[in-house]
């Protein structure tokens, strides 16, 4: 069970700045564990932001996204008390969804 | 069995995960490429995401720190006010995945993104853009990474 | 094609590392950083384990199923807004001056019935340690901004400053380090690591105030415990221990010194 994201969706001018930060390892599969045994890949592969239940941005990850990942973007149109949901999905097929109103 | 219809009302997890792969604008849902992301070169992953070819542009600007106090994670940022700018990706020369990720821009977002990625050594930087006409643009930055001291 | 290669990335090298500073004004390393830390400031992970220790607070836990919302860390039971800038200090229950982490062992033995020797003994990041990193995350920032105001009307209080005060003059171990060695003037450097003077103020949200931190290296967060279990195996002394009266006179020592100084806990560090 993954742990939440944390969302800030802030009005400003017309539109909305969502900040997203995401708890996940992130793992490149690259590194090795203090045994010497390499660490499997385990990375959030898809993400999806949507506005009031619509999809407004996708991302396609790979490893070399940050653990813990930071993502920023504006949505246009959206206003205080509006929705919004971001969605991931991982290469073991886990997924976490989080909503936050804009502020 | 559910119905699509009960899975819908049940979880927002779902709920959503559904909402992402059905209800995109207009364009169809791209797959995770995974030609992509197994390139090892810059020109393999452009190739690979349909980007062959891009222009370098100042309308797309890419914002990156000089140097990275820890390579595990380096803020990077690409923004472009051209209208139909569909796609932004960013590539880590250096990075034995050279591609590290794709953000798809439906009609209700601006084209810009900020997010972090790993580096595995000082390398050059490039987000790619695709606009709706077909064109790339691209703007690479270089970024030293360094691993620090002991201390802090 | 190979020879005619390698002579071309020479050139090509040497021109990057000439040519570079006669293109653009070029940042200093320090500029550089900055720039850096300051392009990391919104969206510190940390938040992650603020979160959590919000929720550990609150959460009915160990054999006693009960939540720490009773905990006394100095101002009060239950009082968590301000009380990690007055820490460590001296409570009337335990009869000893406790820095956070000890403080936390406390409440969770008698409010949670956990064993707080048990916790000690567990490796960072492990089990209940997890726990305690998240704690520590929630209680510092519920006093981010405010300023470093250790009590030292005790006895116990000034005993454990000058008992900091030897502990970090103290050199020893194979390479006769302290924690002076580093910490003790300023404008020491390792590599691209400013290293702080913790003999007297170094300003808002540097040295004992920095910390807990999110530890970009290992992806984890650090309390001051840990912190500090880090400094002695650099210096390759022996750990005096987990939550230890050595240790928690080493934090009121820095923090009486950081008096005035502005937390920005938890932060973000390399």
């Amino acid at each position: 069970m993954s742990d939440p994201m944390r969302i800030r969706a802030q009005a400003q001018g017309s539109g909305a700045i969502v900040r997203v930060l995401m708890s996940h390892e992130m793992e490149t599969g690259l590194r090795k564990d203090a045994e010497g045994k390499t660490v499997p890949a385990w990375y959030i592969t898809e993400v999806s932001a949507a506005l009031n239940g619509k999809t407004v941005l996708t991302a396609h990850w790979g490893t070399a996204i940050a653990k813990n990942p930071f993502t920023q973007f504006t949505v246009k149109g959206a206003k205080a008390g509006d929705k919004i949901t971001v969605s991931w999905v991982d290469n073991h097929g886990d997924k976490r969804t989080d909503e936050a109103t804009v502020a | 069995m559910p119905s699509r219809r009960q899975i819908l009302a049940q979880s927002a997890a779902v709920a959503a995960a559904l909402a992402g792969a059905g209800l995109l604008p207009a364009r169809a849902q791209s797959a995770w490429n995974k030609a992509a992301f197994d390139a090892k070169s810059i020109d393999d992953v452009l190739k690979a995401l349909g980007m062959s070819r891009p222009v370098e542009s100042k309308d797309l600007t890419l914002t990156a720190p000089d140097i990275a106090e820890n390579g595990a994670v380096v803020p990077i940022a690409a923004a472009t006010a051209l209208p139909g700018a569909k796609t932004i990706a960013f590539l880590i020369e250096k990075n034995p995945t050279t591609l590290a990720g794709v953000f798809e821009f439906g009609d209700a977002v601006e084209s810009s993104v900020a997010t972090r990625v790993k580096m595995a050594q000082t390398s050059n930087v490039y987000a790619v853009a695709l606009l709706g006409d077909g064109r790339a643009l691209y703007a690479k930055k270089e970024v030293k990474v360094t691993l620090g001291g002991c201390g802090g | 094609m190979k020879r005619g290669i390698r002579p071309l990335i020479v050139a090509a090298c040497a021109s990057l590392l000439a040519g570079a500073p006669a293109l653009q004004a070029q940042p200093s390393a320090a500029e550089g950083i900055a720039q850096y830390r300051a392009l990391l400031a919104e969206g510190n992970p940390a938040e992650l384990w603020e979160a959590k220790g919000e929720a550990l607070w609150k959460q009915p836990r160990g054999p006693k199923h009960a939540s720490l919302e009773a905990c006394d860390l100095g101002r009060g039971p239950g009082v968590v807004k301000g009380a990690f800038v007055q820490l460590p200090r001296w409570f009337a229950d335990t009869g000893r001056v406790q820095d956070l982490e000890s403080r936390l062992l406390t409440c969770m033995q008698t409010l949670q019935g956990f064993d707080a020797a048990q916790i000690a003994a567990t490796p960072f990041g492990r089990g209940e340690q997890q726990t305690m990193e998240s704690l520590v995350a929630y209680v510092s920032a519920a006093s981010r901004g405010e300023r470093f105001e250790l009590p030292q009307a005790r006895p116990e209080e000034r005993e454990a400053y000058e008992i900091g005060k030897r502990l970090f003059f103290y050199r020893a171990g194979p390479y006769d380090f302290s924690c002076a060695s580093c910490h003790g003037e300023e404008g020491r450097r390792i590599r691209l690591q400013d290293l702080p003077n913790l003999t007297k103020n170094p300003g808002d949200g540097i040295g004992f105030a920095a910390w807990p931190a999110y530890r970009v290296s290992s992806g984890e967060l650090w309390g001051m415990q840990r912190r500090l279990n880090d400094c002695y195996r650099q210096q390759r002394f022996p750990y005096p221990g987990y939550a230890s009266d050595a240790t928690i006179a080493l934090s009121v020592y820095m923090g009486v010194n950081s008096h005035g100084a502005a937390s920005v806990a938890p932060s973000l560090k390399r």
